[in-house]
């Protein structure tokens, strides 16, 4: 490490505020970018499972029916 | 198989899907590895500057957010040029799915290059070329988000975002450029095309690596994103109710 | 690879507005160049070029042993240069840390009949050049300011 303790990391002889503020917004953008695809993801996959049990409940009740 | 053979092939949302799921883990895993990697390599391991110290750490974030931005804006209009000429539903769906990625990238370079500033140029803002092309940029993403939400008609929107983001190709030259042509705060590009890049080799690196992974990291947004629309789309399609049931990955 | 005639039509038509847009962005930042431009160069300022007793930009470069600072205040004045002219700067307020002899700035204030600039606000321009501070040490050393400007050989953006 080019720093010589943690807090010097940290403190980057005063431009630590901008950095680590930086870095941490950046994180926090990819990381919800991230997170918006998956939930999507798994609201599609609710949804489409709803509907793909709706319809065979309706093929059974169908058939069912016509007995 | 000819090229055109291929062509329609990549325009098969069914073959694009399964295509693409066996493609992301090589987009995710580097993205993940170079992006966190580079940014620990940058922030604690390179040396700091000799004029800006440690704010000029900030570079590693910056760079490739503003640059895959760009990169971003050009496969996007790419998408909607095809969109335009062959009529492929899978590229408006590309189009649509780079927006929400390219806003957000843009935005992260507005935002490191104001909180960059302060402490090397004495502003977070200033009007000049540069920055005022990018925060450009920054509108024509949320221009073709907000003119996507606009429609009803899908086909309708795909084609007016397709329109917009082909017009607004012509801001990319400008923002690359806008350093060399006019006088502006923000200095020229450090990496460079043609003969040698003005960033010693212990401080490229890392940023090469973070770069790299910030395009890995907008090929795997993309792909999710795209493959979400395709989902959505084709959901009355047999081949989408096996994916989801099981039957088939 | 032949292309169907329609498509073909229709990746004219594309091409042919990028064509237009691309020409108009260029005419449009050819004639606002003065505004787009975001500061004056000495050489202009010194001709001319720039406006008196209203608000612009000047950049150039700090000139070596020009900075005079106060003692009582935080007045401090210094000469910009393009090397091709110098104008004379007066400042008070705080610099920005990049400040110094030898290297860019951009200042905004005044520009004073007698040809003195009234900064309201000095920025640090700094260039593409980006080094640890052992090479730095080491270029002194051996008697180069950068090793990239000896490559370039040409002496930073203003003296266009």
């Amino acid at each position: 490490m080019y720093f010589e303790s943690f807090a010097a990391l940290i403190s980057m002889e005063g431009h630590g505020p901008y950095v680590w503020f930086s870095y941490g917004v950046g994180i926090v953008v990819l990381a919800s970018l991230l997170v918006a695809a998956r939930r999507r993801r798994a609201q599609l996959e609710q949804m489409l499972k709803a509907a793909a049990r709706r319809e065979q409940q309706q093929n059974k009740a169908a058939v069912t029916g016509e007995r | 198989m000819s090229f055109w053979t291929y062509f329609h092939k990549w325009g098969s949302p069914r073959w694009f899907y399964q295509f693409s799921g066996r493609l992301m883990p090589w987009l995710a895993i580097p993205a993940v590895v170079l992006l966190l990697g580079g940014f620990a390599w940058g922030l604690a391991f390179v040396p700091p500057d000799f004029k800006q110290g440690n704010s000029f750490r900030i570079i590693y974030l910056h760079v490739p957010a503003s640059a895959v931005a760009m990169g971003a804006y050009m496969l996007m209009a790419t998408a909607g040029a095809i969109h335009l000429i062959w009529r492929m539903k899978l590229a408006a769906m590309v189009m649509k799915s780079v927006a929400p990625v390219g806003a957000a990238l843009t935005f992260l370079a507005l935002l490191t290059g104001a909180v960059w500033g302060k402490p090397t140029w004495g502003t977070y803002w200033v009007w000049d070329a540069r920055i005022t092309s990018v925060l450009i940029l920054f509108f024509l993403y949320l221009g073709i988000l907000a003119l996507q939400q606009a429609f009803e008609n899908q086909e309708a929107a795909a084609k007016a975002c397709a329109v917009l983001a082909i017009v607004g190709a012509v801001n990319i030259p400008i923002i690359y450029w806008s350093v060399e042509w006019w006088y502006s705060l923000h200095q020229p590009a450090s990496i460079k095309f043609v003969g040698e890049s003005t960033i010693h080799s212990s401080m490229l690196r890392p940023l090469i690596a973070t770069l790299t992974g910030m395009y890995c990291f907008l090929g795997w947004m993309v792909l999710l994103n795209t493959r979400n629309e395709i989902l959505y789309r084709e959901r009355n399609t047999r081949w989408v109710k096996d994916v989801l049931t099981g039957a088939g990955s | 690879m032949a292309m169907h005639p329609q498509r073909k039509q229709r990746l004219q038509i594309i091409l042919f507005i990028l064509v237009a847009v691309a020409a108009a962005a260029a005419l449009l930042g050819y004639a606002l160049r003065e505004n787009i431009n975001l500061f004056y160069p000495p050489a202009d300022i010194v001709a001319g070029k720039a406006p008196l007793e209203r608000k612009i930009r000047a950049g150039g470069m700090v000139e070596q042993g020009s900075v005079q600072r106060a003692t009582d205040s935080l007045k401090v004045r210094f000469n910009i240069t393009d090397y091709i002219a110098v104008v004379p700067v007066e400042y008070e307020g705080i610099l920005p840390d990049l400040f110094a002899e030898g290297e860019g700035v951009v200042v905004s204030g005044v520009l004073g009949g007698d040809g003195v600039f009234i900064a309201s606000e000095v920025l640090a321009k700094h260039d593409e050049n980006y080094m640890p501070p052992e090479v730095s040490a080491a270029l002194e050393k051996a008697g180069t300011t950068s090793v990239y400007q000896q490559q370039d050989g040409k002496a930073e953006k203003y003296g266009q």
